[in-house]
C-alpha cells in the first residue's frame, strides 16, 4: 500500500466531491469540540498531509473494539476513515492473508520506522511465556513488542488493552497484562470502554492527523476531551437523582417512569466516558437511556468491582466470603456495641465489689 | 483536698517541645487547666461535623426510599449531599485550624499528633492501660493529657482514618468540580494511591465505619473514665480544666 498520496487525493478518487469534503471538516471540528475557525484548517491538513500509516494489532480480545470502529458516523462512515489511514495491517480488515499479511507488516515495519501508529486491540497473556495467545506462529507479546518499538505513538484501544478487562479479571489465568505495562518508552493513548463509543475512536485517530500531536490526557493516559467527565455528570437522569427519585426494583413504576438507577448499582458516578454526551449507534441511545445502569466497562477492574446490580463493592474478607462495606462496618459496630456492654457490666461489678470492699474494712 | 493550686499553664513557645511524652503526675495538683479554648472548640465542632457527615454520607450510599412527583419539584437527595459537602469542608478547615493551632498551643495541643512511638517507657505504660481496661490493675495512673493507650488510639483509630476521610472525600469532591479544578489539584493524587473512583468510594466508606467504631469507644470510655478512675474527662472537654479526686501518688 502506498502511503505517500495527501487524505484529500483519496478522497477525491473515491469520488468525494468538494463539498462533501468541506461538509466533513465540519462536522469533524464540531466533534472534537474545536469550534467553527478549526473546520480550514483541518481542511489544510487533509490537503497537505500524507496518510498516516497505522498497525492494528489484535491481541487476547473479543473484536468489539473493530466492530464498533466501524460503524462511526461522525467522521463519517468507515470506509473513509480507512482512507484517511493508510491503515497496512488489520486482521480483521485485511484482503491479505498468511504470509501476505505478516509481509505486510515487515514492509511498515521496515519502510515507515519511527513513523506509524501502533492501534493495539487486546493484550498479551504473560503466563506460560505468552502461549494463550499465538499470532502468525508466535506468541502475540512478540509482536507486540517488536512492532511496538518502531512506532510513533501507541493507541490502547479498548478496555483489554487499557485496563486488562475480563481476562484480566481475578483470577487471571493467563497473566493478561494492559500494554502501558508491557510498551514502557512510548506514548500511550488509552480509549477504554468494552467497546469504546465509534466516534470516540475516530474522534482521537482524527485529532492526531489533524495536530500531529497526541491529544491532551488525564492522569490515567485517557484523552480528557472524551474521558474528562462522568456519566453521571451528563446524564439525562440526573434530575431524579439530585430529587431523591429512584428505581427500586427493575420492573417498578419508578423504573418504568425513568428514574435514577443509582441504587440499581449504576456504575455512571464513578465511569469516565462519553456515553451520555455522544451516546451509541450515531447518538441514538446509550445503556441509561434504554433503562440499564451502567456498568462501568471504560472503568478498571469493572468486573471485579461487582456485583453489577448493587451499590457497594462485594469485599472478600477472611471471615465473610462475600461482604461489602456497609456489612463489615454494621458488623464492626455490632461487636463494638457487644464489647462496650460487657465492659459496662464488668465495670459496675467490680465497682460494686471494691465498693462493698471498702465499706467491710471501715 | 490539702492543698488547691490552680496553676493555669500558658502556651509555650513557637515548635516548643513538639515531642511530647504522655506526662505521667507525679505530685498532682488537684486541678489543672489542659485543654485550651481552640483545642475545645475544635473538638464540639469537629464531633458535630462527623454526626452530620456520618448521618449524610449513609444516606447517600444507602439512599432513602424514593419520592415521587416531579424532579423540579425536589431536591432531597442534593441537600443531603450539600450538608455533607459543606460539613466536609468545614471539617477541613477545622483540620487545619487544629494542626496550626499545635505549633501555638500547650503541649497538650500537640498530643494528637506524635505519639513517642519510639519509647520504651511509653510502650510500658499503654501496657498498663490495657490491664486497667482488663480489670487487672487495681488503680489507674493519673495524667494530665491523654493517656498512652488513649493516644494511641486516638492517632491510630481517630486521627488516620479521619485523614483518610478527608483525601478520599477530597478525591470524591473533586471528581464532581472536574478534572481541571483545584480540587482534581489537590487530590487528583488519591487515584493514584487507590485506583479507580470505585475503590474509592469503597475506602471513603470503610473509612467512615472506622470512625463510627472510634467514636462509640470514645464516648464509652470518657464516661467510663468519669466515674471510675481518679480525674475528670468529659467536663474537662468543657470547661478545660482536668480536677483530680485524690491527692494520693
Amino acid at each position: 500500500m502506498a502511503s505517500n498520496e495527501s487524505f484529500y487525493d483519496v478522497f477525491r478518487q473515491q469520488g468525494i466531491s468538494r463539498r462533501s469534503f468541506n461538509k466533513f471538516c465540519s462536522i469533524t471540528a464540531a466533534s472534537l469540540g474545536l469550534g467553527p475557525a478549526f473546520a480550514p484548517r483541518i481542511a489544510h491538513a487533509m490537503e497537505t498531509k500524507r496518510r498516516t500509516p497505522v498497525i492494528w494489532l489484535n491481541g487476547l480480545e473479543c473484536t468489539c473494539c473493530s466492530e464498533s470502529f466501524i460503524r462511526s458516523s461522525h467522521p463519517l462512515v468507515s470506509d473513509m476513515v480507512l482512507s484517511m489511514l493508510s491503515l497496512d495491517y488489520s486482521e480483521v480488515l485485511m484482503a491479505a492473508a498468511g504470509h501476505q499479511a505478516e509481509a505486510a507488516l515487515q514492509e511498515t515495519l521496515r519502510d515507515n520506522y519511527g513513523e506509524y501508529i501502533l492501534a493495539v486491540e487486546g493484550n498479551p497473556p504473560l503466563n506460560e511465556d505468552g502461549m494463550f495467545c499465538i499470532v502468525g506462529g508466535r506468541p502475540f507479546l512478540e509482536q507486540l513488542q517488536e512492532m511496538a518499538a518502531g512506532a510513533k505513538a501507541v493507541i490502547a484501544w479498548g478496555s483489554c488493552a487499557s485496563n486488562g478487562c475480563v481476562q484480566a479479571a481475578k483470577p487471571n489465568p493467563t497473566q493478561a497484562t494492559p500494554i502501558h505495562k508491557v510498551i514502557r518508552d512510548k506514548p500511550i493513548i488509552k480509549i477504554p470502554g468494552c467497546p469504546p463509543i465509534a466516534e470516540v475512536m475516530t474522534g482521537v485517530v482524527t485529532y492526531m492527523l489533524t495536530f500531529g500531536e497526541i491529544p491532551p490526557l488525564d492522569r490515567l493516559g485517557r484523552p480528557k476531551m472524551f474521558y474528562g467527565q462522568r456519566i453521571h455528570d451528563k446524564c439525562y437522569r440526573r434530575p431524579h437523582f439530585d430529587a431523591g427519585q429512584f428505581a427500586e426494583a427493575w420492573d417498578d413504576e419508578n423504573s418504568r417512569k425513568g428514574y435514577c438507577l443509582y441504587k440499581m448499582g449504576c456504575r455512571g458516578p464513578t465511569t469516565y466516558n462519553a456515553c451520555s454526551t455522544v451516546r451509541w449507534n450515531d447518538g441514538v441511545s446509550f445503556p441509561i437511556q434504554s433503562g440499564h445502569g451502567c456498568i462501568g466497562c471504560s472503568e478498571e477492574n469493572f468486573w471485579d468491582n461487582g456485583p453489577f446490580y448493587e451499590r457497594l463493592a462485594k469485599i472478600n474478607t477472611p471471615f465473610f466470603v462475600e461482604s461489602d462495606a456497609d456489612r463489615i462496618g454494621l458488623g464492626a459496630v455490632a461487636v463494638v456495641g457487644t464489647a462496650i456492654a460487657a465492659h459496662t457490666a464488668a465495670s459496675a461489678l467490680q465497682r460494686a465489689r471494691s465498693n462493698s470492699n471498702a465499706a467491710k474494712s471501715e | 483536698m490539702a492543698t488547691t493550686s490552680e496553676t493555669k499553664k500558658a502556651p509555650s513557645g513557637f515548635f516548643a517541645k513538639v515531642i511530647h511524652h504522655s506526662t505521667e503526675v507525679e505530685s498532682p495538683a488537684s486541678k489543672i487547666y489542659v485543654y485550651e479554648a481552640p483545642v475545645r472548640f475544635w473538638h464540639w465542632m469537629n464531633a458535630l461535623c462527623i454526626v452530620a457527615l456520618v448521618v449524610t454520607g449513609y444516606l447517600i450510599g444507602k439512599p432513602l426510599p424514593s419520592i415521587g412527583g416531579e424532579a423540579s419539584d425536589h431536591f432531597l437527595f442534593g441537600n443531603i449531599r450539600l450538608i455533607h459537602f459543606a460539613a466536609g469542608q468545614l471539617l477541613i478547615v477545622l483540620l487545619v485550624y487544629r494542626i496550626v493551632w499545635a505549633f501555638f498551643g500547650n503541649e497538650h495541643s500537640h498530643q494528637l499528633f506524635l505519639p513517642p512511638f519510639w519509647s520504651r517507657k511509653w510502650w510500658g505504660e499503654v501496657w498498663h492501660e490495657v490491664r486497667w481496661y482488663s480489670f487487672l490493675e487495681k488503680t489507674p495512673k493519673k495524667y494530665i493529657g491523654h493517656n498512652p493507650l488513649a493516644q494511641l488510639a486516638m492517632f491510630t483509630v481517630f486521627l488516620l482514618p479521619l485523614l483518610n476521610l478527608v483525601a478520599t472525600g477530597g478525591a470524591l469532591y473533586a471528581e464532581g468540580e472536574g478534572i481541571d479544578s483545584y480540587w482534581y489539584m489537590a487530590f487528583g493524587w488519591v487515584f493514584s494511591v487507590y485506583g479507580d473512583s470505585f475503590n474509592v468510594h469503597t475506602v471513603h466508606r470503610l473509612s467512615m465505619w472506622v470512625i463510627v467504631c472510634f467514636t462509640m469507644i470514645h464516648t464509652y470510655l470518657a464516661i467510663r473514665e468519669d466515674i471510675m478512675s481518679r480525674q475528670s474527662l468529659v467536663s474537662t472537654m468543657i470547661s478545660g480544666w482536668r480536677y483530680f479526686k485524690d491527692d494520693k501518688e
